[in-house]
């Protein structure tokens, strides 16, 4: 999990970019109150920057109509929405029972270790950033990495160095 | 011993795709659906036997009865596809590879309960299988299965999939509801339940996607088909995660009640490497643990787990062998619940965080048999003082680590005890 005690200003004003815009007003009459729109909003800030900052809380508030203390403590709760910003590859490792059961650690050790990063942490150039996190779902491919949003399943330590070799 | 009803798509290539769905049966149910009342979809809910497949096991037909009526207020239905408890990857399988049998049973369940909106609450990290079922959905819409009209029958019916974010307890049913609504996943006290007050302060059924998926087959085959599967008390068939140590994990549909051992050495191709049997975590993370005796016994019914001090839970089967550290076993457990704690018990944020510590300083060799007793000592004093069942899930499989494998705790000790 990143560090959640900060949010970020980036300076600039941040706004839905026409595709997110049309999206938010397809989604929003979907519900009878439009605080429920602050977790498809947060989502969609995500998408279109990478990550949350100070002016996208705000934006989001503004355009809900609600404080933006309420949207930051959706945007805290909830620990995919990453409040910094993440690598070119953001590279998730499973870390629980099935996936620790059969070798996750390898993956995790080889992050440390070659590539030099620790959960929560992102290398120098921003290409590579990592966490570990809970339960992916994919318990009988294990072990699941998720670069991205996209599963890699059945990993070991050689499929792993492949498939970072194919990231550029 | 496997069978095909929920998954008799799954091996069809492009299934997901209402075109393919279609030749193979999707949406065949649906004038005979609309042919019969509310009422007799619930009877022949009820007579299936289907029982809540998100680990509960509530029967659904009788769920669905609870809807207070005359209420002047809209009904919802939301479907949970949170699906985050460790060692559980069913649910995923229907919704990549046959999202179409999930809309068909959500049209079912509306019809018969009245309700005209249905949320579905995926996992955030669900990204391909958002994608899948997002697009299902459109093309559901496309072709006037979904809308003002389903299939020209005279009920609208509208599909909203919410994603959530990462948080494991937004599949405890209310935690689910305080989500969609916009809040943070933290559970609400009971009652009232959410078939009275859920969603919006309206009436909610809370289904899982298994449960909702198997509806089809149900309506179109007939309640008595479906219960030639299974046992008398555990009809059906269901979706059965195997994981861990064993030569062929994945998802295999079985009916219930067949014997766990037979399974995994059959249908799972028996322990990997040539090792012998630990144990087996026999529904998701959350269910206490069986010993290698036990397995021989027990069981893949509700009743045969629950005589055998567990729970059927999810159908996530976990193999462990002979080479797990159970200590270590029990700290990735309990890390796993600490750091989804979602903060509003105290027995539950501060008792697991306490309990991980325990368990790290008896694994770093500075423990005592008195942090032990401590460890089973907390589980008795968390379990069942907090709003939901986080905790639970927790301090129950712990005590069952600590009562069947206390040897392996008492051996990190050993030097101290003396």
């Amino acid at each position: 999990m990143s560090d959640r005690s900060q949010l970020i200003s980036t300076g600039e004003s941040f706004a839905f970019d026409a595709e997110r815009d049309a999206e938010f007003e397809r989604l929003v009459v979907r519900y009878p109150i439009r605080e429920s729109m602050i977790m498809p909003a947060l989502w969609m800030a995500q998408e279109q920057a990478g990550w949350i900052s100070a002016e996208a809380i705000e934006y989001i508030a503004d355009r809900i109509g609600t404080f933006p203390a309420k949207v930051l403590e959706l945007a805290t709760f909830y620990t995919m929405y990453q409040l910094k910003p993440v690598g070119r590859y953001h590279i998730c490792v499973c870390r629980t029972l099935s996936c620790w059961l059969r070798g996750k650690q390898d993956i995790v050790d080889y992050l440390a270790d070659e590539i030099g990063i620790k959960p929560g942490e992102m290398t120098e150039d921003g290409k590579f950033s990592f966490e570990e996190v809970e339960c992916l779902g994919h318990c009988g491919t294990a072990p699941v990495v998720q670069i991205n949003g996209e599963f890699h399943e059945e990993m070991d330590l050689k499929k792993f160095k492949a498939l970072l070799a194919t990231l550029t | 011993m496997e069978v095909k009803i929920l998954s008799a798509k799954f091996g069809i290539e492009n299934a997901h795709l209402l075109e393919v769905a279609k030749q193979h049966g999707a949406y065949q149910t649906l004038d005979k659906l609309f042919s019969m009342t509310p009422e007799q979809v619930i009877d022949e809910v009820k007579n299936s036997g289907l029982r809540g497949r998100g680990g509960a096991g509530f029967p659904a037909g009788v769920k669905w009865s609870f809807l207070p009526k005359g209420l002047d207020k809209p009904v919802y239905l939301t479907v949970n596809s949170d699906e985050s408890e460790p060692a559980t990857f069913k649910d995923r399988h229907i919704l990549v590879k046959d999202p179409h049998m999930l809309i068909e049973g959500i049209i079912i369940c509306c019809y018969a309960i009245g309700c005209h909106h249905a949320y579905i609450y995926i996992r955030g990290e669900y990204t391909t299988q958002v994608r899948a079922l997002q697009r299902a959905i459109d093309e559901a819409y496309e072709a006037g299965y979904l809308g003002e009209t389903v299939a020209g029958h005279e009920f609208q019916l509208d599909v909203t999939v919410h994603r959530g974010a990462g948080a494991y307890i937004c599949g405890e049913e209310t935690a689910l509801l305080e989500s969609i609504e916009g809040k943070k996943g933290q559970p609400r006290s009971k009652p009232p339940f959410p078939a009275v007050v859920g969603l919006y302060d309206s009436p909610t059924i809370i289904n899982n996607v298994q449960t909702i998926a198997s509806l089809p087959y149900i309506i179109w085959e007939g309640a008595d088909a479906y219960k030639q599967y299974g046992t008398e008390r555990s009809p059906g068939t269901h979706l059965f995660g195997i994981s861990g140590h064993v030569n062929k994990p994945g998802m295999y549909e079985l009916p219930l009640g067949l014997p766990l051992l037979e399974v995994i050495d059959t249908v799972a191709g028996g322990v990997w490497k040539g090792r012998s049997l630990k144990g087996v975590i026999p529904g998701g993370s959350s269910t206490p643990v069986l010993t290698p005796e036990e397995v021989k016994t027990v069981t893949l019914d509700y009743e045969s787990m629950a005589a055998h001090k567990t729970m059927f839970g999810s159908g996530g089967i976990v193999v462990l062998d002979e080479t797990v550290d159970i200590v270590e076993l029990v700290k990735n457990l309990i890390d796993f619940y600490h750091h989804e704690s979602c903060g509003q018990c105290t027995p539950c944020r501060e008792g697991l965080g306490w309990m991980l510590k325990i368990v790290e300083k008896i694994l770093a060799g500075n423990g005592s048999v008195a942090d032990i007793d401590l460890l089973r000592e907390l589980c008795d004093n968390i379990e069942m003082k907090t709003v939901c069942v986080l905790s639970a899930a927790c301090t129950m499989p712990v005590r069952s680590y600590l009562n069947k494998f206390r040897h392996e705790f008492e051996a990190y000790v050993a030097d101290t005890a003396s």
